[in-house]
């Protein structure tokens, strides 16, 4: 199969990959770039485990191609925190015990600071809306939602 | 899996010739979310993908003749977060936030949305209301059709298969108009309707509407208009007699199947409920936009 060859920068690094034309952005993150931060729920765009934020968008790296990625700018979980210090909504969450298993936690991180870059003082209603597409069997969702609460007002310096 | 090729072209032009020149299953990518889970899950294996993305008249929402035209590969993020769109068309914009969460509408489209040709697609009936117009570009050249002579049965449309729909047109809209769009799922967010129903109307001076359309989704093989339900609107003051009207045109419209989701009473009897909800809606936002 012939394969493509894309550029694309992922946390602000610079990577060359070579995928074949049906490999999506998940594979392409997770074997191809060795980047297993974004996790694989159900592949087919419903549970949100594998959201990124690609070129300032939200959306699930099982919904697109590796090669769609070409020239793309692609946000993931392993660039959330700096260094040793953790973003305050992975802060809150640990703090306020919104994971469990964890396997959710990439994707809801993921999308909560996507909520947060557009509406820095969501309520919680639009906190929920927002976050329906991540699902999560654990946490019965209270506690998530209380994490990136707190975590916006912390971020907004209330 | 055969040999899969994948193309992104910069020009409608040439994304026609590489449809046309496709020897096995050829198919448009343009947010993907059906056609890379249907890839996923193997229900279809095509020899190519043509990417639209890179052609720019797919992509963008501008003013045309007092409307608007939509790029055909729009995102669901886009459309709604376009202001003057939103506030011209709330319909529609109630249509496609229902396309799944916010990472699908990241990709979703409403070109998408239409070709897939699933009966419940939520930005459909909205859009047959508006009475958009399908820009569809292919070998001979282009068609403007209007988008409900699109999806012809669940998965099928009227497509030929080197023609690619690029944009949407809707049309200027008059004062005192206004569209709704509702559906009903057992859940608030992620589900798929069992039953949706849009209304758009435009009413005159003394409150009398001119003009109305009706179209019911999920509740036939495609997303159906019922010229009858909006004809029962025409001339009245949208009171509760012509509604009752409006209602039993659209319920006598409804073929639905029995599924997971819904009997088919249900369903008849839940459009109808939904048809009157839809249309105090839309009278209230016509009244209000003077």
């Amino acid at each position: 199969m012939k394969k493509h060859h894309i550029t694309l920068s992922v946390n602000g690094d610079d990577y060359d990959a070579l995928v074949e034309p049906q490999q999506t952005l998940l594979d392409t993150l997770r074997d191809t770039l060795m980047l297993t931060g974004t996790k694989e729920g159900c592949a087919t765009g419903d549970c949100g485990a594998c959201s990124v934020i690609v070129d300032g968008t939200l959306q699930c790296a099982c919904l697109m191609l590796g090669v769609e990625a070409n020239g793309a700018k692609v946000e993931t979980i392993e660039g959330m925190a700096k260094g040793e210090k953790l973003h305050p909504l992975q802060k809150a969450i640990l703090e306020h015990n919104g994971l469990q298993c964890g396997i959710c936690t990439p994707g809801v991180l993921m999308a909560a600071k996507a909520l947060l870059e557009r509406n820095p003082d969501p309520t919680e209603t639009e906190t929920r809306f927002w976050l329906a597409g991540n699902l999560c069997r654990c946490t019965g969702y209270d506690k998530l939602i209380k994490s990136v609460l707190v975590a916006a007002k912390e971020m907004r310096g209330a | 899996m055969s040999e899969l090729r994948y193309e992104a072209p910069e020009s409608v032009s040439a994304a026609v010739a590489l449809l046309a020149g496709a020897k096995g299953m050829a198919r448009v990518l343009a947010g993907g979310t059906d056609v890379i889970v249907q890839m996923e899950t193997e229900l279809i294996e095509p020899e190519l993908i043509v990417d639209i993305k890179k052609i720019p008249e797919v992509r963008g929402i501008s003013a045309e003749n007092g409307g608007f035209r939509v790029g055909a590969a729009a995102t669901g993020m886009q459309i709604c977060d376009h202001k003057e769109f939103a506030r011209t068309w709330p319909g529609v914009i109630e249509g496609v936030k229902l396309i799944g969460s916010i990472q699908v509408k990241g990709r979703a489209s409403m070109g998408g949305n239409l070709c897939n040709a699933s009966p419940g697609a939520d930005s459909v009936p909205p859009m047959f209301t508006a009475g958009a117009i399908a820009r569809v570009v292919g070998p001979k050249g282009v068609r403007e059709v209007p988008v409900e002579q699109i999806p012809t049965a669940p998965g099928k449309t009227s497509l030929a298969k080197d023609e690619i729909v690029t944009s949407f047109f809707f049309p200027a809209r008059p004062k005192r108009s206004g569209d709704a769009y509702q559906r009903f799922t057992p859940r608030t967010e992620m589900d798929i309707a069992v039953t949706g129903v849009a209304i758009n109307l435009s009413l005159d001076d003394k409150g009398v509407c001119t003009a109305a359309r009706v179209a019911i989704g999920a509740v036939a093989p495609t997303a159906l208009l019922v010229k009858d339900a909006g004809a029962a609107l025409v001339g009245t003051k949208v009171d509760d007699a012509a509604i009752e009207k409006m209602v039993a045109a659209a319920r006598a419209a409804c073929k639905p199947i029995d599924d997971k989701r819904g009997t088919k009473e249900f369903r008849i009897e839940v459009t109808g409920v939904l048809a009157k909800r839809v249309a105090k809606a839309a009278l209230e936002r016509a009244l209000a936009n003077k």
